[in-house]
């Protein structure tokens, strides 16, 4: 996901300063990982470069107190990228499918690669859900957003172990 | 041909429906089939009426039979007698040679003093209960009459050979051939034609009640059915078809199984009624008439039922709507129809007559009174079950399953309902006739029997009390021997008047029992004087009997007394009566014209009556004992009731299947919330509770509504026989106890599998 | 855990007919905690649910509640023991049709010989705890899913049970029913002080445990503890 993208998001409800968009980002979506002011100035600047944002200057204020409007180009660019579809990721399963493949022809148990991964995936899920209650309704979509995915991830874990079981029980037999 | 198509898919639904196909299935043909064997009975009763009057008809004794010179003839005399409370007939035969003519099942003459007996009556006789009836017509027992001569096998019936009758007495027929006799089947009087137009009301509507509700029988389960076909394309006339194809299926299925009960059952029937009704097995033929109209009526019946039951669902693709379920049912136009059946009874406050007008408006009454009930109960529980509050759990869990959905119940509950309604009626008219005939009101004080039917030419009032006070609980014996008076001439030389008055001779204990005798002692006369008689003039004198010289003055002392009550001399318009004790005959010795022997029996001895009857009928086996206060039935009245009676119970019977079909049914469909119910700790006695208020609650709602209906019947019935308004309580006791019992029995029937439903490991099915 | 569990299975077998439905299973409920029971349908966590809420008895091994083997106890007092200590609540099909949801609610007090007036009382505070006071006086047919789950966890907790057994609460909710469900339970379970046992094939419903056992084969296969 492109952090240019979000703050050209956040600049369509008014021009800003830097140090406000930063605050706005976190609130909304940086509970993960808060945004350096580097990557704000940084992302601004090229945003900037490809005139998608323009700089209101205030008259008698410091170098500081530069305030951020979105362009024309840069309403339709946000346009443009809300309606396209993002790249679906394939998360986690490439590691996991390694690492089931692997266990199953060493010999090892691939349900007890399979349960450690569901506890490691349910502690995260718990920490998910009981930040989501205390939270509010963005801390709710985020983490919902991640609780799909992780769930995701288990149904996948479900799935291909009772399909192992059958698989052993072919490559046995 | 594409609507017998969707018939047939029905049919084949029905029987492809899997396991809950096929139950269903059976359930509707146990069900019908239940209801067409009772039609099946029903429609043998003509069949079974003629063979006993056919046989019946071939052993009459006509009353005057032309008798062709020179051929063989045979002397007879009817004798009834009793068992207690079995009537028991007999035909007293003196052949006037070998080749006189013989009763059907008979096979060869009788010597005097030979007994043939029928194989019911041999069975009592070789009885040990039987001691009292020992020896009553001899013991020379030569034989068994064959079912030729009997109309059934339970009847009570004997020959006796005998020497003893003369030609001129007038209770002997001198006959040349048995049969021809007019009218011994007896001919239903309107009242018996009354009672049994309601006796087959009353029996029959419950059948069809019963019948409509086991067509319903798993109806849920096949709306659900019919759902998934129109998800699947069937239009709303489609699924009707289909649902018509398979209620058409379960009614073909119940015509057979009603068929092969009727088989199994008729036989049982047969020697099950009481002796007075009984009949062969084979003769158990339906009328062909009568089962056509059976074959026919009941699918029609069953389909048309099934139409309208489908009117009140909304048969949706996705599902099944109950139309009514919201709907509060009124009450204005479910009275209409019982009103409009009591205005039709209107005829019988004036009286019972024959005209057909008036018949069919008496039937079409109590048709739609009964129906009524029907009608009105659906509201009453309705209305009621809302106004219930609070109460136990297993209570409130019934409540509002009833607030919920009281149709199924109801409908099983309304069979109930009209056959109590209607026994209640009947009953209460039984008990009316039996109060307004004269005797119900005899006085029993002294003497509790009477020996009637004496020939007074026979043997004398001192043998009679010889012999009946030696009885074995017989403790006094009076007679009172009555002899026709007519009024002397004034002057020697005329004529004696035409004029007849009756004088009866008894001791005080024995005019008691005629006529209301505040003080009495040997010696004094009394005249009875009923309403509307003049009391011949004291000093009046009479000839006694058939001889001038016995003349006898009525002197002046002579007492005005009212008549007993309960006696035949009570009614207006009776010639008023002379009755004298012996000591104020002055010794005259007349010739008796009657004699009636009273009894005292002590009560405390078992079958004293009987003993009683057994030593009159040594003396002379034609006499004819009854209690002075008979049982307030005549024995034909007691024969409705039995039969009534009969009925009622295989109808609780039937009602008491159909409402343990319905719980069962329901049971099953609550499986997975039973034993939810059960894991959150709900007690067995708890959910036993909720099945027993859930049928009580409409049964007892039910039996008030036939309380009060089949009272307000019997006042109705009452009226039309004169009789005083009484309502039989042990009658009302006795259903209600019934109903009670079937109440309590179906909840038994139904514990088993909700014991097995509430097994924990139910839930699993989930 | 320094504490005794509250609730402990020891090597539990039980076989329906010739299909064993639980292998030497195991497991431990220590009070207040939330225990999700995860696995593969047909894996035997629904029979194991059952059995350490007495309902079933396991053809061999021992069930201990608060120091009692209800093994060995009489149906009655097992009935007795589900009336008073423990709460229940199903996918769907458990709330009795004909009686409102209030008297849903109130019927496990009743059942335990509340009176009729106090036992509604209680329900109706449980009504409002889930949010559901709306359908207070609605049968349940005319509630949606949701609040009929709703209706019926106020059911399961009005007694104040110990432990509540929960089978695929959410089963029949979409996502976001089953989601306030859950919240609405949990909350309401932690603030009795209520153990639950949880039966659920879902990751999402099963993040509102303390943690979880997988059943597999009959067999209790993992245990985690976070705490």
């Amino acid at each position: 996901m492109s952090i240019g993208h979000a703050l050209l998001g956040l600049l369509e409800g008014g021009p800003r300063h830097g140090y406000d968009l930063k605050r706005s980002y976190d609130e909304r979506f940086g509970q993960d990982r808060p945004l350096a002011y580097g990557q704000v100035y940084s992302t601004l600047a090229r945003l900037l470069k490809n005139g998608l944002v323009e700089v209101e200057s205030e008259p008698g204020a410091g170098p500081e107190r530069k305030k951020y409007a979105i362009t024309d180009a840069g309403v339709s660019d946000v346009g443009g990228w809300l309606a396209r579809p993002e790249k679906p990721e394939p998360y986690l399963q490439s590691t996991l499918y390694t690492k089931v493949v692997l266990a199953l022809l060493t010999g090892h148990d691939a349900n007890d690669v399979l349960d450690t991964q569901r506890s490691a995936h349910l502690r995260l899920m718990r920490d998910l859900t009981r930040r989501k209650a205390g939270g509010d309704l963005a801390d709710q979509l985020i983490c919902d957003h991640a609780l799909f995915h992780l769930e995701a991830d288990l149904r996948w874990l479900e799935l291909t172990a009772a399909r192992l079981q059958q698989l052993a029980a072919q490559v046995r037999a | 041909m594409r609507r017998i198509a969707d018939l047939a898919l029905g049919v084949r639904l029905s029987v492809g429906g899997g396991r809950s196909g096929w139950t269903r299935l059976a359930l509707i043909a146990v069900g019908v089939g239940l209801g067409v064997a009772m039609l099946l009975i029903a429609a043998s009763i003509p069949t079974v009426l003629e063979s006993r009057t056919a046989r019946a008809d071939a052993r009459s004794v006509a009353w005057d039979q032309q008798l062709t010179p020179g051929e063989p003839t045979v002397l007879t005399q009817e004798v009834r007698s009793t068992f207690r409370d079995s009537p028991i007939v007999g035909l007293l035969l003196q052949p006037d040679g070998d080749d006189a003519p013989l009763p059907p099942g008979l096979t060869e003459q009788l010597a005097p003093g030979d007994l043939v007996v029928s194989p019911a009556l041999a069975d009592l006789l070789a009885s040990d209960d039987a001691d009292a009836l020992q020896g009553r017509w001899g013991e020379r027992v030569v034989g068994t009459i064959g079912t030729e001569g009997l109309t059934g096998p339970n009847e009570l019936r004997f020959y006796l050979g005998t020497d003893e009758l003369t030609a001129e007495s007038a209770s002997t027929r001198r006959i040349q051939t048995f049969g021809g006799a007019q009218g011994t089947s007896e001919g239903l009087g309107p009242v018996l034609l009354l009672l049994a137009l309601v006796g087959m009301v009353v029996l029959l509507l419950p059948v069809a009640i019963f019948i409509s509700t086991a067509v319903r029988f798993g109806s849920e389960n096949r709306d659900r059915r019919l759902a998934a076909l129109r998800l699947v394309g069937a239009d709303v006339g489609m699924t009707r078809r289909i649902a018509a194809g398979e209620t058409l299926a379960g009614a073909a299925g119940g015509l057979a199984v009603g068929a092969l009960l009727f088989l199994l059952i008729g036989p049982v029937v047969a020697y099950a009624v009481p002796a007075g009704m009984g009949f062969y097995p084979e003769d158990l033929r339906p009328a062909p008439a009568l089962v056509a109209l059976t074959v026919v009526l009941v699918p029609a019946t069953t389909v048309l039922v099934t139409l309208s039951a489908l009117k009140q669902v909304l048969v949706e693709p996705l599902g099944v709507v109950r139309r009514a379920s919201e709907r509060r049912r009124r009450f204005w136009w479910r009275l209409v129809v019982p009103v409009v059946g009591l205005a039709l009874l209107t005829p019988l406050i004036g009286g019972l007559d024959t005209s057909l007008v008036s018949q069919v408006m008496v039937v079409a009454g109590l048709v739609l009174v009964l129906v009524g009930v029907a009608l009105i109960l659906p509201w009453l529980v309705e209305a009621t079950v809302h106004r219930l509050r609070g109460g136990g759990v297993a209570w409130e869990l019934a409540v509002r399953r009833l607030q919920l959905d009281s149709g199924t119940a109801v409908r099983a509950v309304s069979g109930i309902a009209v056959s109590v309604a209607g026994l209640i009626a009947v009953q209460g008219l039984v008990g009316a006739i039996g109060t307004v005939s004269p005797w119900g009101q005899a006085d029993t004080s002294t003497f509790q029997a009477t020996v009637l039917d004496i020939d007074p030419e026979g043997d004398s009032a001192e043998v009679w009390e010889r012999e009946l006070s030696r009885a074995e609980g017989v403790t006094g014996v009076g007679t009172l021997t009555s002899v026709w008076a007519r009024s002397a001439p004034a002057q020697a030389g005329q004529s004696v008047s035409d004029d007849e008055t009756l004088i009866d001779i008894g001791t005080c204990e024995v005019l008691a029992q005629e006529a209301q005798i505040d003080s009495c002692d040997d010696g004094d006369v009394f005249v009875v004087e009923p309403d509307g008689t003049t009391a011949p003039a004291s000093g009046s004198t009479y000839v006694l009997g058939a001889e001038q010289d016995t003349r006898w003055t009525l002197p002046a002392s002579a007492e005005a007394v009212a008549p007993a009550p309960g006696t035949v001399g009570s009614l207006s318009g009776m010639p008023a009566r002379i009755m004298v004790t012996p000591g104020a005959l002055g010794g005259i010795d007349v010739t008796p014209g009657a004699i009636t022997v009273y009894v005292a029996l002590d009560p405390a001895v078992p079958d004293a009556p009987d003993h009683m009857r057994t030593a009159a009928a040594q003396v002379d086996p034609a006499d004819y004992e009854s209690p002075i206060a008979p049982e307030r039935t005549t024995l034909i009245l007691g024969n409705v009731r039995e039969a009534l009676l009969v009925g009622t119970v295989a109808l609780l019977a039937l009602i008491g299947v159909s409402m343990l079909v319905n719980v069962i049914e329901q049971l099953r469909e609550r499986r997975q919330l039973l034993a939810v119910l059960t894991a959150f700790g709900t007690r067995r006695r708890t959910l036993g509770g909720s099945v027993l208020f859930q049928i009580a609650i409409p049964v007892a709602l039910g039996l008030a509504l036939a309380v009060v209906t089949g009272s307000v019947l019997t006042l109705a019935l009452q009226a039309a026989v004169d009789a005083s308004p009484a309502f039989d309580w042990r009658t009302i006791g006795m259903t209600s106890g019934a109903a009670a019992l079937v109440v309590l029995l179906t909840t038994a029937g139904s514990l088993p599998l909700l014991w097995h439903l509430t097994r924990p490991g139910n839930l699993r099915s989930e | 855990m320094p504490t005794e569990p509250l609730l402990t299975a020891e090597d539990l077998h039980l076989s329906f007919g010739s299909t064993p439905a639980l292998d030497s299973a195991s497991v431990e409920v220590h009070a207040g905690e939330i225990l999700a029971l995860m696995g593969p349908s047909g894996s035997g966590k629904s029979t194991l649910l059952h059995c350490l809420a007495g309902i079933l008895t396991p053809d061999s091994g021992r069930v201990t509640y608060a120091g009692r083997d209800l093994t060995a106890l009489h149906d009655n007092e097992r009935s007795a023991l589900r009336r008073s200590e423990f709460g229940f609540v199903f996918q769907f099909g458990q709330l009795v049709p004909e009686l409102t949801c209030l008297e849903n609610v109130a019927l496990p007090l009743r059942l335990g010989g509340a009176s009729r007036r106090a036992a509604l009382r209680s329900a109706e505070a449980w009504l409002e705890r889930l949010e559901v006071s709306d359908v207070a006086d609605k049968r349940p047919g005319q509630a949606s899913g949701g609040q009929g789950q709703r209706v019926a966890v106020a059911r399961a907790l009005v007694t104040r049970p110990k432990v509540v057994f929960a089978d695929e609460p959410t089963g029949a909710l979409d996502s976001l029913n089953g989601e306030r469900v859950m919240e609405l339970f949990v909350a309401a379970a932690r603030d009795t002080g209520a153990a639950v046992v949880l039966v659920t094939h879902e990751p999402r419903v099963a993040a509102y445990s303390d943690h979880e056992a997988v059943v597999r084969d009959g067999r209790v296969r993992a245990r985690e503890y976070v705490r």
